[in-house]
C-alpha cells in the first residue's frame, strides 16, 4: 500500500468501514510508515475530541414537552417493579405498598406536573392524596358509618356543605370522612370501602361546568372526575375501573338519600 | 402513497400514534442535534425540528424501514434545506473553492500537537466554520455515530461521496483547529 492510498483509506479505517483485507493492509502500512501513523494518530485524537458530550445538542425541554405523548409519559416514568397490584390487599399491605409508591413519588409526581395541564395536576394531587391517606392513621378524621355523623362533622371546617351518602346497600359502605387539600383549597374527602379496598371521594364547589375525561388510569389507580350541581368530584381507588364506575353511578343516582 | 398498513380496524389512529411514539419520539435528540449543527442557531433548530416532526407525523405511513432515526434525520436535513430556501449546492461552492486551494498536509507540526488539548468551545467554533456539506457529514459520523451506509441514506449520496466528504471534512477541521491559533497569534504580535 502506498502512502497516497493510505491517506485515502485512513478515514474509512478509523471508521471501521474497511473490509478485512484492506484493514489488514492498512494496519501493516501504519506499522511501517511513520508519517501515515502520525496522521492516523492525529485523526483518531480528533475523533475522540469530537466525542465530547458537550458538542452534542440535546433537544430542549420545551420541544420535548411539545412532543411527549399525553398518556405514556407518566407511565414510563414509573419504574415497573412498583406497578400496583390489583389483587385485594390487606390494610397493612396497602399501607406498605403506599409507602413504596411514595418512595417513587417525587419522580412520577414531577412527571405528572411537567405536563402542566391544570386537570392533570388535580389528578396527580388526588392520586398522591389518596396514597397519603392510606398511610397509617391518615385515612380518617371522623370515623363513622353514619352519614348523619359524617356530614355535620364537616360543618365549620369547610366553606361548603359536602354531599354525604351511605352506599352500603350498593356494596360501598361509608366508613368516614377527612379534611384534605387539593388544588390549593380545602376539600371534603369521604372514605368508602369496597371489600378490602379504599375509595376516596373528594369534593369541592366549582363554577366550571366542564367535565374533563371522565376516567383516567394513573399508576394502577382509577380516577373518575365529574361535576354535578356546582360540585367537583374526584373518585379514586385501586378497585377495578368497573367497580369504581359502579360506585360513581351509585353516588350520582342515589336519589333515596337526601343530600 | 400506499395505506395498506395492517392496522387494527378498531383504532388505527391510536395504533399509528403509539408506533410513532415508540419509533420516532426517541430520536428527538438526534433530530435536534443535527438541526442545531445545520442551523447553528438555537431558535432556528427548534423550528426545523418542529417542522420536521410534523412532516414525519404526516408521512409516517410511508415509513416502512427499520431505522426510524435514519428516516427522521433525512427529513430533518431536507426540512432544513427547504426552510433555508437555499439549496445545499449553494454552500457546496464554499467547499469547491476550497478544492481550488488544496490543503497542504505538512505532517505533524507543533500546531497539530495542540489538537491533544482541544476544548469544546474551540471545536464548536471550528465545526461551525465548515461548509454545511462537510459539517453535516462530520456531525452524522462523529456525533450521531452513523455508518457510511446510514449517512448515504440520510444525505441521498453515494457511499463513495460520503467517504470523500468525510475525509475532506476531517482535513478541513484539522486545518481550522491548527491554523486558527496561529492567526490569532499573528494578530497578537
Amino acid at each position: 500500500m502506498t502512502c497516497d492510498d493510505a491517506q485515502l483509506l485512513v478515514h474509512a479505517y478509523l471508521d471501521d468501514e474497511l473490509d478485512a483485507a484492506q484493514s489488514a493492509a492498512m494496519a501493516r502500512h501504519l506499522q511501517d510508515c511513520a508519517a501515515c501513523a502520525a496522521s492516523y494518530g492525529i485523526h483518531s485524537r480528533l475523533r475522540k475530541a469530537l466525542a465530547q458530550p458537550g458538542l452534542y445538542h440535546r433537544a430542549p425541554d420545551a420541544l420535548r414537552e411539545r412532543w411527549s405523548p399525553t398518556q405514556t409519559v407518566a407511565g414510563s416514568a414509573l419504574p415497573t417493579p412498583f406497578r400496583p397490584r390489583r389483587a385485594p390487599l390487606a390494610y397493612a399491605m396497602a399501607a406498605g405498598f403506599a409507602g413504596a409508591l411514595l418512595l417513587t413519588s417525587p419522580a412520577w409526581i414531577t412527571a405528572l406536573r411537567q405536563r402542566g395541564a391544570e386537570s392533570n395536576s388535580v389528578v396527580a394531587e388526588a392520586v398522591s392524596s389518596h396514597v397519603r391517606s392510606l398511610q397509617a392513621r391518615h385515612l380518617m378524621d371522623v370515623v363513622s358509618t353514619d352519614q348523619h355523623t359524617v356530614k355535620p362533622w364537616f360543618e365549620g371546617k369547610l366553606d361548603f356543605s359536602p354531599r354525604v351518602k351511605d352506599l352500603a346497600s350498593e356494596g360501598f359502605p361509608l366508613i368516614g370522612g377527612r379534611l384534605d387539600a387539593i388544588d390549593g383549597r380545602s376539600v371534603a374527602a369521604l372514605i368508602y370501602k369496597r371489600h378490602l379496598h379504599v375509595i376516596n371521594l373528594y369534593q369541592w364547589p366549582t363554577d366550571s361546568l366542564a367535565t374533563a375525561q371522565p376516567e383516567v388510569q394513573r399508576h394502577g389507580y382509577t380516577v373518575i372526575r365529574w361535576t354535578a350541581e356546582g360540585m367537583r368530584y374526584i373518585a379514586i381507588s385501586d378497585v377495578s375501573a368497573a367497580d369504581l364506575k359502579q360506585f360513581v353511578l351509585a353516588f350520582r343516582n342515589d336519589a333515596g338519600t337526601p343530600p | 402513497m400506499p395505506v395498506d398498513l395492517h392496522t387494527i380496524p378498531s383504532s388505527p389512529d391510536s395504533v399509528r400514534s403509539a408506533r410513532f411514539e415508540t419509533l420516532v419520539l426517541p430520536c428527538l435528540d438526534a433530530a435536534y442535534n443535527l438541526a442545531h449543527w445545520l442551523a447553528r442557531d438555537h431558535a432556528d433548530a427548534q423550528d426545523v425540528v418542529q417542522e420536521a416532526m410534523l412532516r414525519a407525523l404526516r408521512y409516517f405511513d410511508s415509513f416502512h424501514g427499520n431505522d426510524a432515526r435514519v428516516w427522521l434525520l433525512a427529513i430533518v436535513r431536507n426540512t432544513y434545506y427547504t426552510l433555508r430556501t437555499k439549496a445545499p449546492q449553494d454552500s457546496l461552492h464554499e467547499s469547491l473553492d476550497e478544492e481550488a486551494h488544496p490543503l497542504v498536509d505538512d505532517g505533524p507540526s507543533p500546531e497539530t500537537l495542540t489538537l491533544l488539548a482541544v476544548d469544546v468551545g474551540t471545536l464548536q467554533l471550528a465545526l461551525e466554520c465548515l461548509p454545511s456539506p462537510l459539517r453535516e457529514v462530520l456531525v452524522l459520523r462523529e456525533l450521531e455515530e452513523c455508518s457510511y451506509k446510514e449517512i448515504a441514506a440520510i444525505t441521498g449520496q453515494k457511499i463513495g461521496t460520503v467517504m470523500s466528504r468525510l475525509a475532506r471534512a476531517r482535513e478541513r477541521l484539522k486545518v481550522e483547529l491548527t491554523h486558527r491559533p496561529k492567526e490569532v497569534r499573528r494578530h497578537d504580535v
